[in-house]
């Protein structure tokens, strides 16, 4: 397993607030983390960091082997680098197809030009299906994002992720406003990611944390608190302080 | 429900034509209106229609054009420019400067072979300058006119200058990620500087007199404008159609999907990996040069070009025509520009009778402007799949049956701090 990730000594504050404050992290590949944390504790801020969409006051964030920095690059060629996120609020596009969006999100080039003169492959079809059977939206294809219920959205935008193919996965609270049954199907797909893949998960739910079975970071106030498997971290008096025994 | 199962079937490699029945439609019906109006014209037909009016008919075709382009980059891609007339006019201004020019050339040789020695080249070429200048009491040839004299450079203009000029505006305007409410009124000023310059008498191009005279074809003269005019409604709706295929082309297939979703979800778009500046870069960009191609092919019909008719209004006329005949479909823009402009000759034309209502009496060429902007309210807040709407109660094409709230239900909802949603940044 080597490190795919590092974020080392990054601060970034909003209105002298300090959102993370002289954050270190590191995953390797293949990996699977829970990141937990109090509502306030910068989650967000640290996948909007290592996606792009927030600059870092200070720090280094290092990809991949060669440890290129993220920093001087743009939201989509971080994408195109092997970063792929998946929002809160599931965001799919609600007008298009769930073949539409799967197809958007596929492996391919994505300059202007390529994409106006891109023609349909076999592969691409059979990557959809493959993933469309995987997410469990075979038979909605056909029919518009739009219609999907809101767990269905929450696969599709896991699949669509799946499409891109990424390196590392930043999937933030996929549970959230699922029935016990579709956690558990989550669970499921993320785990099978996990074993090619980076993935970090962002999670509130502990039961959903603990079924992921994986090394869990603890952030607080925008810096790691604990880092360990889950009954580790439980048991850290600090964790128990600031999180667990509010 | 059986409409999930009608669709299970996997989605089988379709042609371009059976995937959007709709530009078969829209070629069919314009080759009929083409042919049709051929047959009644003075020059080739039956004479009921006035060449004036067939020429109203193919400047209307040209509009048809530039906002079909309108449609692409507001319906489809969501960029509400109000800039895409000033990119019409800056074509009809490049097409116009070789007609003034040449047609000029003619007369003045001509006057100057009957005096008893032969002008020089240099005395020809400050005679034509006396001539197009004179009326802002200037009579030398400015900078960009340097390519006037030749038909060739001059069409490359009508797709080089507007096509620069939305390049480099775009560039800087989507780097900044300026987006919505401000791009318009952004490229609104654009608009606004470029008429205000033009205006001008030293702007090199006639100040507010325009361009006139441009509906006199150099070396077509003994054609007469009868035929002349049929001939150009041809090229009109040869550029209409053509326009038409490509633009269904450009939003059709993946450019189509990833175009909408930078409508609907720009950052979405963006964190699947793609550059959504040089896709809408793009979109504007062309746009744009065919919204210049579609001026070059007006003004010929229209006769004169000044600077009011790249005034900001008449980008919002072209707004209004694409809300009202419907955005996000090709054919929408198309009849929505055709049927509001040409109700609007008629009104403004005195076509529409006056109504006395005893106290007062409603002249429609004061009153249109109100009853335009009505019914755009109208459409907005009643109707705003516009005209082309009505199409889809042919083709019982379904809305998806969730509106509204698509987030998770309130009890699974819980909001974190430092998450501002999406739509918010």
């Amino acid at each position: 397993m080597s490190t795919l990730l590092e974020l080392s000594g990054v601060s970034v504050s909003f209105d002298g607030f300090k959102a993370i404050n002289n954050l270190s992290f590191q995953i390797g590949e293949p990996e699977m983390r829970a990141i937990i944390g109090p509502n306030g504790a910068g989650k967000t801020t640290f996948m909007d960091i290592i996606t792009g969409k927030t600059r870092p006051d200070e720090g280094r964030v290092l990809w991949g082997e060669k440890g290129v920095s993220l920093l001087s690059m743009s939201e989509s060629q971080i994408a195109q680098a092997g970063i792929g996120r998946k929002f809160q609020k599931p965001t799919v596009f609600e007008a298009q197809t769930v073949r539409e969006n799967l197809a958007m999100a596929l492996k391919n080039k994505r300059g202007p030009f390529d994409v106006l003169f891109y023609r349909k492959s076999a592969e691409g079809a059979a990557r959809i299906d493959a993933i469309a059977e995987e997410i469990g939206l075979t038979s909605d294809l056909a029919r518009p994002a739009g219609e999907l219920s809101h767990g269905q959205k929450q696969w599709l935008e896991i699949g669509m992720l799946l499409a891109q193919d990424p390196r590392l996965l930043l999937v933030d609270e996929p549970a959230a406003g699922m029935t016990p049954s579709e956690r558990e199907h989550t669970t499921d797909l993320l785990k099978r990611a996990a074993q090619t893949r980076a993935v970090v998960v962002v999670e509130h739910d502990m039961e959903f944390v603990r079924r992921l079975d994986c090394k869990v970071t603890v952030l607080h106030e925008g810096s790691v608190l604990a880092e360990g498997r889950l009954d580790h971290v439980t048991q850290n008096k600090d964790v128990i302080d600031v999180y667990l025994g509010r | 429900m059986t409409f999930t199962a009608t669709n299970a079937r996997p989605a089988p490699r379709r042609s371009f034509i059976a995937q959007n029945p709709s530009v078969l439609w829209f070629l069919l019906a314009l080759a009929v209106f083409t042919l049709g109006v051929t047959l009644l014209s003075e020059a080739t037909g039956t004479g009921f229609l006035s060449t004036s009016f067939v020429k109203t008919l193919g400047k209307t075709l040209c509009l048809c054009l530039v906002a079909i382009a309108m449609d692409v980059v507001w319906g489809y891609c969501g960029i509400l420019s109000l800039g895409h007339m000033a990119f019409f006019g800056i074509g009809g201004y490049a097409i116009g400067m070789w007609l003034m020019y040449a047609r000029t050339e003619i007369i003045v040789t001509r006057s100057l072979m009957a005096a008893p020695i032969p002008p020089t080249e240099q005395e020809i070429v400050d005679s034509i300058g006396t001539q197009i200048f004179g009326v802002v009491g200037s009579s030398e040839f400015p900078l960009i006119w340097s390519f006037a004299d030749s038909l060739f450079l001059q069409l490359l203009m009508v797709i080089a200058v507007p096509g620069l000029l939305a390049l480099v505006f775009g560039w800087l305007a989507f780097r900044s990620r300026v987006t919505g409410v401000y791009l318009s009124i952004l490229t609104q000023a654009m608009t606004l500087a470029l008429s205000l310059y033009l205006f001008q008498n030293d702007s090199g191009l006639r100040g507010n007199n325009g361009l006139s005279g441009l509906q006199n074809i150099p070396g077509l003269e003994e054609m007469g404008q009868a035929t002349l005019s049929i001939v150009f409604f041809w090229a009109s709706a040869l550029a209409l159609g053509m326009g038409y295929v490509m633009f269904a082309w450009v939003v059709s297939g993946k450019m189509g999907s990833v175009i909408r979703g930078i409508r609907d979800n720009e950052a979405r778009v963006r964190f699947l990996g793609y550059p959504v500046e040089r896709f809408k870069l793009f979109v504007f960009t062309l746009t744009a040069v065919v919204a210049a191609i579609a001026g070059a092919l007006y003004y010929p019909q229209a006769g004169i070009i000044n600077p009011a008719e790249i005034a900001p209004i008449a980008s919002i006329y072209l707004a209004v025509w694409v809300a009202i005949g419907g955005r996000g479909r090709l054919y929408g823009a198309a009849i929505g520009a055709a049927f509001v402009s040409l109700l609007s000759s008629w009104f403004t034309g005195g076509g529409a009778p006056d109504i006395n209502l005893g106290f007062y009496r409603i002249q429609w060429t004061d009153w249109w402007l109100i009853l335009l902007g009505l019914s755009f309210v109208a459409v907005t807040l009643f109707a705003p799949k516009g005209i082309g709407g009505l199409f889809d109660l042919l083709s019982h094409r379904h809305a998806p049956d969730r509106v509204g709230d698509y987030g998770p239900d309130k009890g699974a909802l819980r909001a974190e701090e430092g998450s501002e949603p999406e739509e918010a940044k």
